[in-house]
């Protein structure tokens, strides 16, 4: 049976959660703020046709924002991991086989069966019915093509919101016309480059000569050009996703049941993680644990994930240890037999955008300068100490979130109040 | 700014031991006086923890239904609304909780209070079922 791959893409996501809990919220433009509401994040598709540019800084926007009615928010990272662990947790109801690309994207392994086309919609309709979270899904034979067909099921709203590339008789030309620039894989820099040589469509990069191609653009820019040829050779692992969220996560190689073992994993992943963060020149603002049981033995199941919010963003590396192995110690039960545990970055701030911490050197990139002070710090105050003695320094330092909406699914006084 | 581990987690384990030696007549057998098994308030309030987000009202137009103000209620996307459902519904960009009342093509949402009228859905609506409440949370005893 031939194996296919599923996208699934959550529309806007960042605007999309925040319209769950605030109906008031669907029909007006939406736009979400940086850590201390610097820069737009995330738009909704009204504020994006309003023509509300992605990273701008918001006084830029503000008059033209504040004419048009548009409702603004800082970061809510907490209600963004929930509800991605939600969408994350529904669609393994589909299949145990996801790869977590991002907070908000996740491929799916699949036999194909026939068209796919209603299996994208059931997708679509139980996602949105389970957890409010509008999605787009693509299928393709590969995880290039899949991507692409998810850019096409979200922009041509003749799809409904699903297509399947691999049951379309036009499927090359539907996949021909998407901008190079909008190709999984093909960075900005590659895409300017190609433009340059005249290369500007999905069937313009195919034509390319592939040895030319490894040339320029090194193997992966060949792996690029054999996807969207059909032949399947990406991993998720190979092109990290530049967006909002970094994960790093594996199946083991065996089942794993004690603490130390789900320790060093956790904490080798935080590290790869973080590595990830800082080649994309990013700070995070929440960090992410998740742990499961595996799911096609009959042996008691156990899956669940916790989030904590760094009082500042960062991308040092024994922080997001140290933050990691502490949520890691909440999740573990003892008992299950382990097979699968991750981490998640996410609130990704570009290193300029954040402010800096006060206790942090500037070039604080995992030193081992840095670690001793970690150390020192918690040995002389105990565990965790770093965090809020940086957070309990006055605010000026402090993150400013004043347009924060309540965490309505992580704490009890923020659930939503109905008056009936 | 204390940092704090946030989080609804449906699966978090509250555990509350349950005793299952059953009370005799007559000779209650030692051997059955043992704790078997743990009970789970999750398990037997959250089928969907996917699905599952809790809401607080407040008013009075429901009371009817067992609902009063300052109440919790769990309320369950995964389930879908028929006639005779408590919904959460979202009914020209706010909240509301009423009982659901369909019958061919006409939609009626109904308060459980006889002070209240109940609300036509019309074409003209923007109406939306948002969750299927499945339980309410009532607190006898307030601090």
């Amino acid at each position: 049976m031939k194996r296919v791959y599923a996208l699934v893409d959550c529309n806007n996501f960042y605007a999309s959660c925040e319209r769950v809990f605030n109906p008031s919220l669907r029909r007006r433009p939406v736009v979400i703020l940086s850590n201390n509401d610097g820069c737009i994040v995330a738009r909704s598709a009204e504020a994006k046709a309003l023509g509300i540019p992605f990273a701008s800084p918001y006084f830029k926007v503000r008059a033209m924002a504040e004419k048009h009615n548009t409702a603004v928010f800082s970061s809510n990272y907490a209600l963004y991991a929930d509800l991605s662990q939600r969408v994350m947790n529904v669609l393994r109801s589909f299949t145990p086989d996801v790869d977590v690309y991002s907070i908000d994207e996740a491929f799916l392994s699949l036999n194909k069966t026939g068209d796919m086309t209603g299996f994208g919609l059931a997708v679509k309709e139980k996602v949105y019915r389970w957890t409010g979270i509008p999605v787009s899904v693509g299928i393709g034979y590969t995880r290039t093509l899949a991507k692409a067909a998810a850019h096409i099921a979200k922009h041509d709203s003749l799809m409904k919101g699903a297509l399947d590339l691999t049951s379309r008789p036009d499927a090359a030309e539907l996949i021909a016309r998407i901008a190079v620039r909008d190709i999984w894989g093909i960075g900005p820099a590659y895409a300017a480059k190609l433009n340059g040589i005249g290369v500007y469509t999905a069937a313009d990069f195919i034509k390319l000569d592939p040895a030319w191609v490894k040339r320029s653009m090194t193997i992966m820019g060949l792996r690029t050009q054999t996807e969207l040829k059909g032949r399947s050779c990406i991993e998720p692992d190979m092109v990290p996703a530049e967006k909002k969220a970094i994960v790093s996560s594996k199946s083991f190689g065996r089942s794993v049941r004690g603490l130390p073992e789900l320790e060093q994993a956790v904490s080798t992943y935080a590290e790869r993680a973080a590595e990830k963060l800082r080649r994309q020149e990013g700070l995070a603002s929440m960090v992410t644990v998740f742990i499961m049981t595996n799911r096609f033995r009959d042996t008691p199941q156990y899956a669940d994930s916790r989030s904590f919010e760094l009082p500042e963003a960062s991308c040092c590396t024994p922080v997001i240890i140290r933050c990691a192995l502490a949520l890691l110690r909440r999740l573990y039960v003892d008992g299950y037999e382990y097979n699968k545990a991750g981490i998640m970055l996410s609130g990704i701030v570009r290193r300029g955008d954040a402010q800096m911490n006060l206790f942090m050197p500037a070039d604080w990139r995992g030193s081992s300068k840095v670690m001793e002070t970690v150390d020192h710090v918690n040995r002389k105050y105990g565990t965790g100490t770093l965090f809020y003695a940086s957070g309990g320094i006055d605010r000026p330092w402090g993150m400013r979130r004043e347009l924060l909406s309540p965490a309505y699914t992580t704490r009890w006084e923020d659930i939503p109040l109905i008056r009936i | 700014m204390k940092p704090e581990i946030y989080r609804f987690s449906p699966y978090v384990r509250l555990s509350l031991p349950l005793f299952t030696a059953r009370i005799h007549a007559g000779f209650p057998s030692p051997a059955e006086d043992y704790i078997e098994k743990s009970l789970d308030l999750n398990e037997y309030l959250v089928q969907h923890p996917a699905a599952t987000f809790f809401v607080r009202v407040t008013g009075d137009s429901m009371t009817g239904a067992g609902i009063n103000s300052g109440d919790l209620l769990i309320v369950d996307r995964a389930l879908k609304a028929v006639n005779g459902s408590v919904i959460v519904a979202i009914l020209n960009g706010e909240f509301t909780v009423k009982r659901l009342q369909s019958s061919g093509k006409r939609v009626r949402l109904f308060p459980e209070n006889p002070a209240y009228q109940p609300i036509e859905v019309t074409a003209g609506c923007d109406f939306e079922v948002w969750g299927v409440v499945v339980h309410v949370i009532h607190t006898v005893r307030r601090s």
